[in-house]
């Protein structure tokens, strides 16, 4: 039996943990053993991103002891799955890991691109008709090179329309420690996202990023629309599954 | 040029957010430069080979960059065009205000040249007798106004054009009253076409300098660059010393991509190279040609490997067309004669990580400008790499204010971070309070208080993911 | 300057630019060609989307196709290079009366107000085209001065479509320019135009306000 390793990821063990759970089944279904370590916290993306990379290695080191076998790590999220497939490389170099890091690194994948591009997964639609937008994560696209995967997954449930998004692949604002350190900016650009969001007559907004989420969500219930947020995995599992 | 005091981006972008004009003329005019761009590169595998082939050919100038200015100088020099250097702006405003002076020139008309706008060359010949009046449309407009550029490509674009037309019939003599795009622009080319005329000197900036041959290469539409450097009996051309490239060959696939990524056009309506002064039989072109090649600390971006990558830059804009901050708050905003992506590398090289500490966290690192950026330059590895700087002291790094621009929580607050984050029962403990008391948080509190500005408060789950998938037990290895 | 200079120079040769060149894969550009005849298309599509307009005309008949022009627009003159090989020809074959020939045979400093004020429309040949994008290739001197198509309002330029390149990158090669330049060349797409307010195209900014291409069909 094929078997995978699943990082949680902060904000999805904090604030989505429906989504990792939906995750971890929409894996088991595909007839994957996924294994789940005990003691995951986060990927380090915030230090890094400040500058503060000695403090991001010691958080970082923690995460990949977690995962020593050759397996795949599996994230629901496109911009801890960068950071630690793309960044972490350029964190631990010159470091006496190096080596370790970037085997780990190696092995790194996004959600929905392991469930299409090695898992292949077909899905079947038990749901009713239902509008829904997709909000792509700069990080996804941009830094991991997310390339349409979810939009694949999406593609096969037969009741789900995707309305375009207009500036699809402009930023939500997010951002990591921007969207406080810069609020007003942050704050614009979330609402634009929002209004964006709205204009396409979507009932819920799907992306593969907590991060996005947390932040659309914020603002789309903070100026009360009935739009709604939710992740990828979770929307799959609950489509894919009558309830 | 360095800043003497901290600046800071959020207090003047939030100020620009609050003007509603501002927001629609940016939106309106980037999304359109958005979609002109990419109608220019309908096919993928083009442009990655164009944009490979360019930041190839900017690399092989900047790793051969004395080498090829020393041939730069003898080719020009052969040429009759007479070369001088600058290591500040200072130097750089002193020598041409001699070269001015030395001819009796009362007048200079310029060409667009943003490195001219780095030194602040208008206020200082002002200051010294010399009307300098810029020529470029855009430039005109804000020069009326005693604004700069709020854009490196398109200086006005934070005006529309009734805020123009109010401004001409105040301003232009004998103006009337119109808000005709056609009509506007005939008032300019009525004033600016006498100015070319008059004119005792002209000024232009140089998209490309071609060291085999010894030419400036200069890209514009209006014909404003043409008249600066062709009608006037003295020319001289400023360029920052990165703007070197080996060969005329070199120089058209960037030209190529250089008026794709900036406008959305697939040539521009003139491409200017200039190789001397007016020859032996010539009946018309400057008697004279200078060179002003400046340094204001490019030298030092120089000697660090990373940070070089900000010397390729071809100054195309698409960074800025593309970036969602400066889509919102303009180019003013950043405070800088470079706005936007590339204003957010560049500035805090120039003029201090400290002082501009602020301007290197204004980015949610989205990676928009490096996806377009014609020469591949990593902006947001680059702003991260700067941030680091900003905080730390790293005895190797040479780059100015280093380790002076952190905020005073700081340091601790990253320890911490790190110290919870590190130790797995920490953190369990962390989440453990945060999903049974989060949702109770005071609004107030720091973080929190900037995050509640436009979104409700986060309420974590009730069960952390990890917390449930200890209780399943299972899967664990 | 010296100082400034040797200070520079020695910043940048300790900052080290090591390291092997990284390899120029031109492909993209060379695989840009179109044949002859469509080239022609090329070069005037590009060249009408920003308001250019053409005259078709022969290898004989050409100098008449200016003059029907200017007798058209009734120009009171058409400045042209008297010494240049285009500008000889239309003298030689320009009926007298009507739109008057003006030579631009002197230093500009001696009609600069005439040449800004009075003169209506320049004449100049080329010395190619550039197919991809559109663009005309300009090589001005003693023979046809350099504000013969910058000042007057109307430009008038010679091109034989046998001259056209695929692209400027081809052109460069072609013309040799890569080795070595006249004091002045350069590439010219269309009328003088501006995006500067609210990215609303106007024409005739500064240059001319209208580009003419006397397009000689010569190919074979």
């Amino acid at each position: 039996m094929r078997e995978v390793y699943f990082y949680g990821t902060c904000l999805v063990d904090l604030f989505f943990p429906d989504a990792g759970m939906a995750g971890i089944q929409l894996l088991r279904e595909a007839g994957v053993k996924v294994i789940f370590p005990d003691g995951q916290t986060c990927c380090g993306q915030p230090a890094f991103n400040c500058g503060y990379w000695e403090e991001a290695r010691d958080v970082a080191r923690a995460q990949v002891a977690l995962f020593p076998r050759d397996l795949p790590v599996i994230l629901p999220s496109g911009s801890c799955a960068g950071m630690m497939k793309n960044h972490y490389p350029e964190l631990f170099h010159g470091q006496p890991d190096e080596a370790e890091v970037r085997a780990f690194s190696g092995r790194v994948y996004e959600l929905t691109q392991f469930l299409v591009d090695v898992l292949q997964v077909q899905l079947k639609d038990l749901g009713e008709p239902v509008k829904v937008t997709w909000h792509s994560s700069c990080h996804a696209v941009r830094d991991l090179g997310l390339k349409g995967q979810p939009q694949a997954l999406l593609g096969q449930l037969a009741q789900v329309e995707l309305a375009p998004l207009a500036r699809e692949h402009e930023c939500c604002g997010f951002g990591g420690t921007f969207s406080v350190r810069q609020p007003e900016i942050s704050g614009a650009m979330s609402c634009d996202k929002a209004a964006d969001a709205e204009a396409t007559g979507a009932s819920v907004l799907l992306s593969t990023d907590g991060g996005c989420l947390l932040n659309v969500n914020g603002t789309l219930e903070a100026k009360r629309s009935p739009l709604r947020v939710q992740h990828i995995a979770e929307f799959l599992w609950e489509r894919t599954h009558a309830r | 040029m360095h800043a003497e005091r901290e600046i800071l981006f959020r207090e003047s972008a939030a100020a620009a957010l609050l003007d509603p004009q501002l927001r629609a003329n940016f939106r309106r005019a980037m999304d359109g430069l958005i979609s002109k761009r990419q109608a220019q590169f309908p096919d993928p595998r083009d442009l990655q080979e164009l944009r490979d082939l360019s930041t190839a050919i900017r690399s092989r100038s900047l790793l051969r960059l004395p080498e090829l200015l020393e041939q730069l100088e003898a080719s020009c020099t052969k040429n009759g065009i007479q070369v001088h250097w600058a290591e500040t702006c200072e130097q750089a405003n002193e020598l041409i205000l001699g070269l001015l002076q030395a001819r009796g020139a009362k007048t200079l008309v310029k060409g667009k040249s943003m490195v001219s706008e780095e030194m602040h060359l208008n206020a200082f010949l002002e200051a010294n007798g010399v009307e300098a009046i810029e020529s470029d449309l855009g430039e005109y407009i804000i020069q009326l106004d005693g604004e700069t550029p709020s854009h490196i490509i398109m200086p006005a674009i934070h005006k529309n054009k009734d805020q123009i037309a109010r401004q001409f019939s105040q301003k232009i003599k004998d103006a009337k009253y119109t808000e005709d795009v056609d009509e506007l622009t005939a008032m300019a080319r009525k004033v600016l076409r006498q100015k070319f005329l008059e004119a005792d000197a002209g000024l232009s900036g140089v998209n490309f300098a071609v060291a085999e041959t010894g030419t400036l290469c200069l890209v514009e539409n209006e014909g404003n660059g043409r008249m600066s450097t062709h009608v006037p009996p003295l020319h001289i051309a400023v360029m920052g010393l990165e703007k070197v490239v080996a060969d005329l060959e070199s120089v058209a696939p960037l030209y190529a991509i250089l008026t794709r990524s900036a406008t959305g056009q697939a040539v521009s309506t003139y491409f200017n190279l200039i190789t001397g002064p007016r020859g032996a039989d010539e009946k018309d072109g400057p008697r004279e040609v200078h060179l002003v090649i400046l340094d204001n600390g490019r030298s030092r971006i120089y000697a660090d490997p990373e940070l070089r990558a900000t010397l390729r830059c071809i100054r195309c804009g698409a960074c800025m067309n593309h970036c969602p901050v400066y889509t919102r708050v303009g180019g003013h905003a950043y405070e800088a004669v470079y706005p936007g992506p590339i204003g957010k590398i560049l500035t805090p090289q120039m003029e201090g990580v400290g002082v501009r500490h602020d301007l290197v966290h204004g980015s949610s690192l989205c990676g928009a400008c490096g996806e377009v950026c014609p020469v591949e330059i990593p902006i947001p590895e680059i702003l991260v790499r700067l941030r680091r700087e900003a905080t730390h002291s790293d005895p190797g790094s040479q780059v100015a204010g280093k380790g002076t621009g952190r905020l005073a929580s700081e340091d601790w607050t990253w320890r911490l971070w790190a110290a919870v984050l590190k130790r797995p029962a920490l953190y369990r403990l962390a989440t453990w309070f945060a999903t049974r008391l989060g949702g109770a948080l005071p609004a107030g509190v720091p973080l929190l208080r900037e995050w509640t500005r436009t979104r409700t408060q986060p309420v974590p789950a009730r069960r952390s993911l990890s917390e449930r998938m200890r209780a399943e037990g299972g899967s664990h290895d | 300057m010296t100082d400034a200079r040797t200070a520079i120079l020695g910043r940048l040769r300790a900052g080290g630019g090591e390291g092997p060149l990284p390899p120029l894969d031109t492909a993209v550009m060379e695989r840009r060609q179109w044949p002859p005849a469509e080239r022609v298309a090329r070069l005037r599509r590009g060249m009408e989307a920003v308001h250019t307009e053409f005259l078709d005309a022969t290898p004989a008949d050409w100098p008449a196709v200016v003059r029907a022009f200017c007798d058209r627009e009734a120009l009171p003159n058409l400045m042209f290079g008297p010494a240049s090989e285009a500008g000889a020809a239309l003298a030689a074959a320009w009926p007298a009366g009507g739109t008057q020939l003006l030579p631009y045979d002197r230093p500009v400093e001696a009609f600069k107000e005439e040449l800004f004020t009075t003169v209506a429309a320049g004449f100049t040949g080329t010395v190619g085209g550039v197919a991809e994008t559109g663009g005309l290739l300009l090589m001005p001197g003693p023979a046809e001065p350099r504000l013969l198509s910058l000042v007057p309002p109307i430009h008038l330029a010679l091109l034989r479509a046998s001259t056209l390149q695929d692209s400027l990158w081809h052109a460069v090669k072609a013309l040799g320019w890569g080795r070595s330049l006249p004091p002045n060349a350069l590439l010219i797409s269309g009328p003088s135009k501006t995006a500067d307010i609210e990215q609303t195209l106007a024409y005739g900014v500064h240059g001319p306000k209208r580009l003419i291409v006397v397009l000689v069909h010569d190919l074979a």
